[in-house]
């Protein structure tokens, strides 16, 4: 009592299985080049040289990435600073005070800020710092990476405070607790591996950022001595050796693209390992 | 919790008014960073505004020398990388979240959406990196001389290529927006409602039919918004498109010839710009852009909020 | 329609039980369903009425903790038995949900021949035959004849649950099953919704899950009474409701509790 076109419709239920898995398959199939020629391409150039020296003069064979490292660990501290308490503060006051029209507003401002490419970043900055300091600084490097990860998250924190149950808020008002305290010492505190998730999962964008230092940070073959001097980082420096002309610099382009992708890598991986028991998602 | 006794009602009213305003002005922080995006990006656009006005936007002469400058190439390769991006990437990345909603066992799906997510977090400058020296060469021997014999009637693969081009730039934007559309387009299809599918199966449908019948069609909406969300990624992405566009100022139709993007060529020119003028109109490139990926982000946001199904209209 | 409507039992239904992961919703349950006729399954909330409906149409199958075990026979055939296509049960053997759920990107025509042009059935004259045969069934042609080219969301929650019944129809199932199809509408709708089921039995076996004793009183010839999961007694409605064998049944069909 089967239709007649039975068969056909059971072919196409495969046809398109198989259509829609080659596309999964080919979705992945860059992660998995870029890790495979990064590691085959630069994993040899990773030695003690790598990462405790300094690059050598232009032409000379050797030398390591060790400012650009230092550097990239600078310039995210400094964007925490910037970026984590108002952006997290921020984020308190969209989930727990305000009205809805005006925090519709906010969000809708967040969100076209998350959207603002990140070159348009450092020319703002550019103009804002690097032109009244009279030249490029570690503190512009950290102040753009820092205004960037603000509506990022803010949105996070937002998200994950939402998610705590208002009857926690209610519980501790009921007793008597101030508002502000019930918000930090409860509210906060049970989402507080949600909040340091979405501010670790920031560092991570940020730290490979690349664009918006070029304008700011200005990179520098040396230590940099003070904030005030222009600072190397590693995506910089990685751009800078990748689109020169020395074969040592592409094979140290190479290592450094390792060691910042294993970076980023793991900062995802580590994270999603961390909330793996909050993981409840529906497939 | 501290077991301190509790503060006096009047200061604890204090502390709260202090918290509230002290978090109102941090989320109040958004607003000013727009203004002062836009105040810098017109102020130091000032300049070339005041000498070619509307002119900027359709010239395409690039003539430091001379003091003549136009953005039509880079708003040119701008849309032409974008659509090349949307054309590759719209299609996988549907086929792939409708794989990973509707028909995939369900012990692939996590690790297949944490490969992709982990996709997305690659940064842009080792994207381009590997594109510049893995994939171009790849393309260069493979794929373009493929194109070339099969479609080489046709002016956008007419050429060779040497390497960096505007269609390398479009195919690293594809892989670079993915995720997005992938990720974006998971979540509307997963908020088709069960009763759907469900009667959808009642009636016999294969799993193809209820995906086609009962989710994509209710869903065309949300999609549609995932993939402008895709483009505004795409229109806005630097350095991968810098390192493999070949960053060239002539529109040209062959796409095995370079180009460039409004944002590639800012990235580009911004070390080469040596008097006021210059500077001014890659500012003013900026604000170009900025318009642009303004523009396309509040569109695809609209669509993605006030999705939420086919409009319900209820008559008794 | 087929011609082993005239056999007496359009299901038998063997030893079933049902299995959410350690959850035993359906426990063991036997019994044979009428040909054209209207079985009514009642019980309190949880008792796995709706389970061990849906267990006809292997709708089960769409969830992964779900474990199935023993035999059910349409009309002699064994649904759950290998190289049996889920597809081809629900073919056979239609539903009804409690919430109405027509597609909301298609027009009411379109929602009623799906099922038909899914099966291959391009002709348009036989499809707004079957359109107008299936939506008069269903009490619903006289109020859409006009519009059939609206959207099905226009229509009002009952006619749209009416819709659906059409929609069931169109493939012509040898069995309908109904999930509280009444359930979410008013009293007006629900009138018609049973007045239109008392028509349907001349043509389609109909199993009818409903919490409402009275419902099941007024359309049915069967009842089953379930009670967390068991059968407890399955006779003629008029013998439950009059004088049904087992206490439990008692209690629940004269509100003692439930």
């Amino acid at each position: 009592m089967t239709a007649p076109n039975h068969k056909w419709r059971q072919c196409k239920d495969v046809l398109m299985q198989i259509i829609t898995l080659a596309c999964a398959i080919l979705v992945i199939t860059p992660l998995i080049l870029v890790f495979y020629h990064l590691i085959t391409q630069g994993f040899s150039s990773l030695n003690l040289n790598f990462f405790t020296h300094l690059p050598k003069a232009l032409g000379e064979k050797g030398g390591g990435m060790a400012n650009a490292i230092v550097g990239t660990f600078v310039l995210i501290c400094e964007a925490a600073v910037v970026g984590v308490p108002i952006g997290v503060l921020g984020g308190v006051y969209l989930s727990e005070y305000g009205g809805t029209k005006f925090n519709w507003w906010i969000r809708f401002a967040a969100d076209i800020l998350n959207g603002v490419p990140s070159i348009t970043w450092g020319v703002v900055v550019y103009g804002l710092m690097v032109v009244p300091m009279h030249g490029g600084s570690a503190l512009s490097g950290g102040v753009v990476l820092g205004m960037m990860m603000i509506p990022l998250v803010m949105r996070t924190t937002e998200e994950v405070l939402q998610l705590v149950p208002g009857g926690y808020r209610e519980a501790a008002l009921a007793l008597g607790i101030s508002q502000w305290k019930t918000i930090v010492q409860i509210v906060i505190r049970t989402a507080l591996k949600g909040i340091v998730t979405g501010v670790l999962l920031a560092l991570a964008r940020i730290a490979g950022e690349t664009a918006p230092l070029l304008f700011t940070a200005f990179g520098n073959l040396g230590w940099a001595h003070s904030l005030k001097e222009p600072i190397a980082a590693m995506p910089l420096q990685i751009y800078l050796y990748a689109t020169g002309p020395y074969e040592d610099w592409h094979r140290q382009a190479w290592a450094g693209a390792l060691v910042l992708l294993l970076l980023v890598l793991v900062i995802n991986i580590g994270v999603r390992f961390l909330t793996r028991d909050r993981f409840q998602q529906k497939i | 919790m501290e077991t301190k006794s509790q503060p006096a009602q009047s200061s604890g009213q204090f502390g709260d008014r202090i918290f509230k305003w002290l978090t109102l002005l941090m989320a109040l922080v958004v607003f000013i960073l727009i203004g002062l995006i836009g105040y810098e990006l017109f102020a130091g656009s000032k300049l070339s505004l005041h000498k070619f006005g509307w002119h900027f936007l359709v010239s395409s002469d690039w003539d430091p020398m001379n003091d003549n400058y136009g953005a039509l190439p880079f708003i040119f390769g701008t849309l032409v990388s974008a659509v090349i991006a949307l054309i590759i990437a719209v299609p996988i990345s549907v086929a792939t979240a409708v794989y990973l909603t509707e028909l995939a066992p369900l012990w692939i799906r996590q690790p297949l959406i944490m490969f992709i997510e982990l996709l997305a977090a690659i940064p842009s400058v080792i994207l381009g990196f590997w594109g510049l020296f893995v994939m171009i060469p790849w393309l260069h021997k493979h794929l373009f001389p493929w194109l070339r014999e099969t479609l080489g009637f046709l002016p956008i693969f007419k050429d060779t290529d040497y390497g960096p081009c505007m269609l390398a730039a479009g195919i690293i934007l594809a892989i670079m927006v993915i995720p997005i559309v992938t990720s974006v387009s998971r979540e509307i299809l997963r908020s088709v409602p069960g009763l759907q599918r469900e009667a959808a199966y009642a009636l016999g449908a294969t799993r193809w039919e209820v995906t086609r019948i009962a989710v994509l069609s209710y869903a065309k909406k949300g999609i549609f918004g995932a993939v402008i969300l895709g483009l505004g990624r795409a229109l806005g992405e630097t350095m991968a498109v810098t390192m493999v566009i070949g960053n060239s100022s002539q529109i040209v139709a062959s796409l095995f010839q370079p180009g460039s993007t409004l944002a590639s060529w800012i990235a580009n020119q911004f070390t080469e710009a040596v008097d006021d003028l210059f500077y001014s109109t890659l500012f003013e490139l900026g604000l170009v852009l900025l318009g642009l990926t303004v523009l396309v982000n509040i569109i695809a946001q609209l669509l993605l909020k006030t999705f939420a199904g086919p409009s319900v209209k209820p008559q008794n | 329609m087929a011609d082993n409507q005239n056999n007496s039992a359009a299901l038998n239904i063997k030893n079933l039980s049902v299995f959410f992961g350690k959850n035993h919703a359906v426990k063991n349950v036997s019994l044979d369903i009428a040909a054209r006729a209207v079985t009514a399954i009642i019980g309190p909330s949880g008792c796995g009425k709706s389970t061990f409906l849906r267990a006809i149409n292997r709708m089960h199958e769409l969830n992964p903790d779900v474990r199935m075990e023993g035999e059910i026979k349409l009309f002699g055939d064994d649904i759950y038995s290998k190289g049996v296509e889920a597809v081809v049960v629900r073919r056979r053997v239609g539903m009804v949900f409690q919430k109405s759920n027509p597609f909301p990107t298609m027009s009411i025509n379109e929602n009623v021949t799906v099922g038909l042009r899914l099966n291959g059935i391009r002709d348009k004259k036989i499809l707004s035959e079957r359109t107008e045969q299936s939506l008069r069934m269903a009490a619903l042609w006289d109020e859409v004849k006009d519009r059939l080219h609206a959207p099905a969301i226009s229509l009002s929650g009952g006619q749209q649950q009416r819709l659906c019944i059409a929609r069931a129809l169109a493939v012509q199932p040898e069995v309908l099953l109904m999930d509280e199809p009444a359930s979410a509408l008013d009293p007006l709708a629900t009138s018609k919704i049973e007045g239109l089921i008392l028509q349907l039995k001349k043509d389609f076996t109909i199993v009818i899950v409903t919490h409402n004793m009275q419902q099941a009183a007024r359309v049915s010839d069967f009842t089953a009474f379930f009670y967390i999961g068991e059968l407890v007694e399955f006779d003629a409605t008029t013998k439950i409701f009059t004088s049904p064998s087992k206490k439990q049944t008692e209690d629940y069909v004269t509100g003692r509790f439930g």
